[in-house]
């Protein structure tokens, strides 16, 4: 384990409130299935899912820092650290496994055996194109560009559509220099 | 692994709630309001009727409407919610009212209210009442889809809305067809 990993001090950490997962998986399984009625384009559906993840990562990554309790990564593969083992633990409590690096470490896959979305869910024949969890991505996409990380990311793997786990491939693609003096007015 | 016990972080349901609001409202139906609340509307009905015949499939059935209510105020609010409906009100002619004083959904929600000092005052407190139902108006289709389509797998046919006068204070107006 690194060093910023180190086991978060209860008293510096404020809990994490907790809720039965059973709303939030039905309610986005309703959401995925409403955009399928709205959009005659699976495509479509896959690119506002990943809009509504992106906006949601934006904000939520100021409560991942807040709460997490961790250092400054000093490099992208102890941020795929971080997010495997502390981000996907703190709000949907499951652990992804971080591997397949590419050579100039500007690459890699987070593997999830287990994710609370599919929870209930099966894809109909209709649906193949479908990338059901493809908030994901974009909540990823959307914490990563403001830690100052353009990324590019994608489902490899689904178990949905018969793979043996869910696998997300996460590129980087630029560090995105912070942009200061902030004005009051953007 | 099963939905029963599997927990996530309470942020997780909160920016859904959220970001499901910016993308109707916002980003579909920029221009259509009435149409944006309605697949709302929708998208909780279908988490109601779900999640109540999740709730209530080792329970025996309930005996007339106002035992389902009951069910909702009390056990649904609670997993829902994490807290009961504080009042259950009805005029006996098929119309309840769930008042709940601090409605979860709404804690969260700012409203820049006017200051409550000095002559003004009861104008004031009128002005932010209504400041307050429109912060709060879109984020409560959800919530209003969620409760009708729990009655409705009851067995209680009918149309819910909400009221919003001091935050985060709310009442369910449930009105059953007959």
């Amino acid at each position: 384990m690194r060093a910023s990993l180190r086991p978060s001090d209860p008293a510096a950490s404020p809990a994490v409130e907790r809720v039965n997962a059973e709303l939030f998986t039905l309610t986005y399984g309703a959401i995925v299935r409403q955009l399928l009625t709205d959009y005659e384009e699976i495509d479509e559906v896959n690119k506002q899912l990943d809009t509504m993840g992106y906006n949601i990562g934006a904000r939520l990554v100021d409560d991942f820092l807040a709460k997490a309790n961790i250092t400054k990564c000093t490099d992208f593969r102890e941020t795929a650290d971080v997010i495997a083992k502390v981000g996907f633990k703190m709000f949907l409590n499951v652990t992804a496994t971080v591997a397949n690096w590419s050579s100039d470490n500007m690459e890699c896959s987070l593997i999830l055996d287990d994710n609370p979305l599919v929870d209930f869910v099966e894809l109909p024949e209709t649906c193949q194109g479908l990338s059901y969890c493809n908030i994901l991505c974009g909540v990823l996409r959307g914490a990563l560009e403001m830690v100052s990380m353009r990324t590019e990311v994608k489902f490899v793997k689904d178990m949905l559509r018969g793979d043996d786990a869910f696998e997300i491939r996460l590129k980087l693609l630029e560090h995105v220099p912070e942009e200061y003096p902030y004005k009051n007015d953007e | 692994m099963s939905g029963a016990t599997w927990e996530v972080a309470e942020s997780c349901v909160d920016s859904l709630n959220m970001e499901l609001v910016a993308t109707y409202y916002k980003r579909l139906h920029p221009t259509k309001p009435e149409l944006a609340a309605r697949r709302i509307e929708a998208i909780g009905y279908q988490v109601g009727l779900q999640l109540a015949e999740r709730y209530t499939r080792d329970r025996p059935r309930f005996s007339d409407h106002l035992e389902s209510i009951k069910f909702i105020c009390k056990d649904f609010w609670a997993e829902v919610f994490k807290k009961q409906v504080d009042n259950l009100k009805t005029n006996h002619k098929g119309v309840f009212v769930l008042q709940d004083n601090r409605f979860r959904w709404l804690t969260r929600i700012s409203v820049d209210a006017l200051p409550l000092a000095g002559a003004q005052n009861e104008s004031a407190v009128a002005a932010n009442a209504v400041r307050a139902s429109q912060a709060a108006g879109q984020y409560l289709y959800f919530p209003c889809g969620l409760i009708r389509g729990a009655l409705t797998n009851l067995g209680v046919p009918c149309g819910v809305s909400a009221e919003v006068t001091t935050l985060p204070a709310c009442a369910f107006v449930v009105r059953i067809k007959v």
